[in-house]
């Protein structure tokens, strides 16, 4: 473990050892982020449970049966208990088997986790980052909510939590249990961890490695999967009021051992392992995402001649890949409009061409008709020259004929007297 | 949201004490100045230990290097359960040519290919679960008591280095200032880097919320601090201490009233040394990974 170095004895107090004290007083001071993800069908119980975990009223309204897909609703809550100030985010899994179809149930709770671990990585990669103030949201722990048939674990719930065991840490959960009984109880845990395992079902068990937490951590891998119960109403047993559910045949008290495991959950999940949950998914979940989505970036560690490449390389040769597509996009769109531009012109030409011709062609036309017009004119002005000369042939006639014939006239005149 | 009874959120704190004490922690130190100040002997009683090997030891020839060299030794040490695991780099050299032009550059160099060592680790899409650490914390900076001013050497170096890593700077050889010589070396020191805008650790510009600064202006009140460094253990009023035999009497290195030691023990170990690390991580880190990523 020294990796080789020399140990070398202190001859007297240095003072180092408060530096976990140190370690600890910082992040007191910047708070812990914690996120839970329930999942389950519609009335399971989780809201129920989860308000008894944390011994408050979350305000979450309880949803209908009737919604056409699964959707995810994440709240964030800030608890403080002394001096530690918890950020607490609840993700529900709203409309988890009600439909009628339930192919694409456990999609929206992956595409919402590989979310989470996206919005880090693209923060981890950013150039000018800010990760130590950042709101984690990435999942921590997921309680799975198995129904409390009493037979085996439904196919849905088989799916959905073999598309998420690489991804979350499973914690698996019957809720409602008071509907079980002890002996029924027994054969259903078993049941459902052998179904578990020869599927290939990978849950998150509680470490072992550390001799502090070891034993207890130990026993309670046995105990999964919990079987819970969870209530909002207190009742008064004795001279004390504790979490409880009344039946007309008993009470059901929720942090009664002999009851259910709420107290074993309550213990393994927050004071015992939570630390460990986070410690998972930031260096194993997160790890194995960040890794599956560089390469499918088409980053590699090692370069093609079997020499490490760094990330930083590629992610430059990257860059300029891209810069180069877009550089040739812009020129290809810069080609395109040129040639339209010039197929433009040459259209306006042709036009233009055509609209002079018809112009000429009018023009030529409109001269000829004015020509023949004109020579029409003429033709009309010569016949009227030529009548008015006969007119005037005519009446001089007439008036030389007038002077010889008055005494006709006259005589014609006496003759009719 | 208000708790209505008991959860247990609390017992995060000790998940988190028992998960760091398992996989224990780093801390790089290195000592700055010319030779002769005590450096080693420095290094030595901060961590109660021959964590560093002294250059006036009789029988070692070690002559002043040419060029300014830099030594780092590791060592492992343990208190109360935690194991920290310890690197001194050693800058021999620095400041004793006749020209010491750019002699800060090796420094620099180092600090900043220990930097890039961890960002090459960061950017694997492979990387190891916990990255090793060979970042400097903090750079002790060696005053010689001179009794004026600080010198252009000194200013240079403090100006460049205080941008990448945190710098503490220490009269070193304290014991030739009377009390009143060290209260005005001091005050004159402080109005320079004032003047010349170094901003030494702990910076005014990191202090988180008004009980961090209030603690921290205190400290910046009397930096630099007045130590004197001493590795063998005498007697004085029947109880055994460290300190420094002269004819004129004995020095106490851990007297408050003879030196400032303690403050710098105290600063570095027992009360900033995680704020060190985080500063070196958040701030220093983060400013050369975006010089970096942004220069290609």
């Amino acid at each position: 473990q020294n990796d080789g170095y020399r140990t070398l004895s202190l001859s007297g107090h240095v003072g180092f050892g408060s530096l976990p004290d140190q370690l600890v007083k910082k992040s007191t001071k910047q708070g812990f982020c914690f996120n839970i993800l329930c999942i389950g069908e519609t009335g399971c119980g989780k809201s129920t449970l989860i308000n008894s975990l944390f011994n408050t009223n979350f305000d979450d309204p309880a949803s209908m049966h009737f919604l056409p897909s699964v959707r995810l609703r994440a709240q964030t809550y800030e608890l403080q208990e002394s001096n530690v100030l918890l950020k607490l985010t609840i993700v529900n899994t709203v409309g988890f088997g009600d439909q009628i179809n339930k192919e694409d149930s456990y999609q929206p709770i992956v595409d919402y986790i590989d979310a989470q671990f996206e919005a880090y990585l693209q923060e981890e990669l950013k150039i000018k980052r800010s990760l130590f103030s950042y709101h984690d949201t990435r999942i921590h722990v997921c309680l799975y909510f198995i129904s409390p048939t009493g037979h085996s674990l439904k196919t849905l719930d088989l799916l959905t939590m073999k598309s998420l065991d690489s991804k979350v840490n499973i914690i698996p959960i019957i809720g409602k249990a008071d509907s079980i009984s002890k002996t029924e109880l027994q054969k259903f845990k078993n049941k459902i961890m052998s179904e578990l395992a020869s599927n290939g079902i990978q849950i998150y068990h509680f470490p072992t490695d550390d001799e502090t937490v070891s034993k207890i951590n130990t026993i309670m891998n046995g105990h999964l999967p919990f079987a819970v119960v969870g209530s909002t109403e207190e009742v008064k047993i004795g001279n004390k009021t504790v979490r409880a559910r009344q039946y007309p045949w008993g009470i059901v008290q929720v942090e009664n051992e002999n009851h259910c495991d709420f107290v074993k959950l309550r213990e393994m999940l927050i004071c015992t392992n939570m630390e460990d949950l986070r410690e998972q998914t930031h260096a194993r979940h997160y790890e194995l995402y960040r890794r599956c989505r560089l390469e499918e970036m088409g980053f590699r560690d090692i370069g093609p001649e079997n020499k490490p490449v760094s990330l930083q390389e590629a992610y430059e040769a990257k860059r300029h890949e891209f810069y180069l597509e877009m550089q040739r996009k812009e020129e290809e769109m810069r080609q395109q409009f040129v040639q339209r531009v010039k197929e433009k012109e040459v259209m306006l030409k042709e036009a233009e061409q055509q609209i002079q011709t018809k112009f000429e062609h009018r023009m030529l036309m409109h001269q000829e008709v004015k020509l023949k017009l004109e020579r029409k004119k003429k033709a009309l002005e010569d016949e009227i020259a030529m009548f008015i000369e006969k007119k005037a042939n005519a009446e001089l006639l007439q008036s030389q004929a007038s002077v010889s014939t008055p005494v006709v006239s006259l005589k014609r005149d006496k003759d009719r007297k | 949201c208000q708790l209505f009874g008991y959860v247990g959120i609390e017992a995060v704190l000790d998940q988190m004490k028992i998960k760091t004490m398992k996989t224990g922690f780093e801390f790089n130190i290195m000592v700055v100045g010319q030779s002769g100040l005590g450096k080693s002997t420095m290094v030595n009683t901060l961590f109660k230990s021959k964590v560093s090997r002294k250059a006036s030891q009789p029988g070692q020839e070690e002559r002043i290097p040419k060029t300014v060299q830099l030594q780092s030794v590791t060592h492992v040490i343990e208190e109360k359960g935690v194991k920290m695991k310890l690197t001194v780099t050693d800058t021999p050299g620095f400041g004793d040519q006749i020209n010491n032009e750019n002699c800060w550059d090796p420094i620099i160099k180092y600090i900043n290919e220990q930097y890039e060592r961890y960002l090459r680790e960061e950017i694997l899409i492979t990387r190891k679960r916990k990255i090793p650490d060979t970042r400097v914390h903090g750079c002790v900076y060696f005053i010689p008591p001179t009794g004026h001013w600080l010198r252009p050497l000194d200013l240079e170096f403090m100006q460049r280095l205080s941008k990448i890593v945190n710098v503490v700077p220490v009269i070193a050889k304290a014991d030739t200032l009377t009390l009143e010589e060290r209260a005005e070396f001091k005050q004159r020191i402080q109005e320079d880097l004032k003047t010349h805008a170094i901003s030494v650790y702990p910076q005014e510009d990191f202090d988180q919320d008004p009980d961090d600064r209030a603690l921290n202006d205190r400290i910046r009140e009397e930096i630099p601090f007045a130590v004197v460094g001493a590795d063998q253990e005498h007697q004085v009023n029947g109880k055994r201490v460290l300190g420094r035999k002269t004819k004129w009497g004995i020095i106490e290195v851990e007297n408050p009233a003879h030196c400032e030691f303690p403050l710098l023990r105290d600063l570095l170990i027992r009360s900033h040394l995680q704020d060190l690390k985080d500063i070196t991580h958040n701030v220093h880190y983060e400013s050369y990974r975006v010089r970096r990523l942004n220069e290609s």
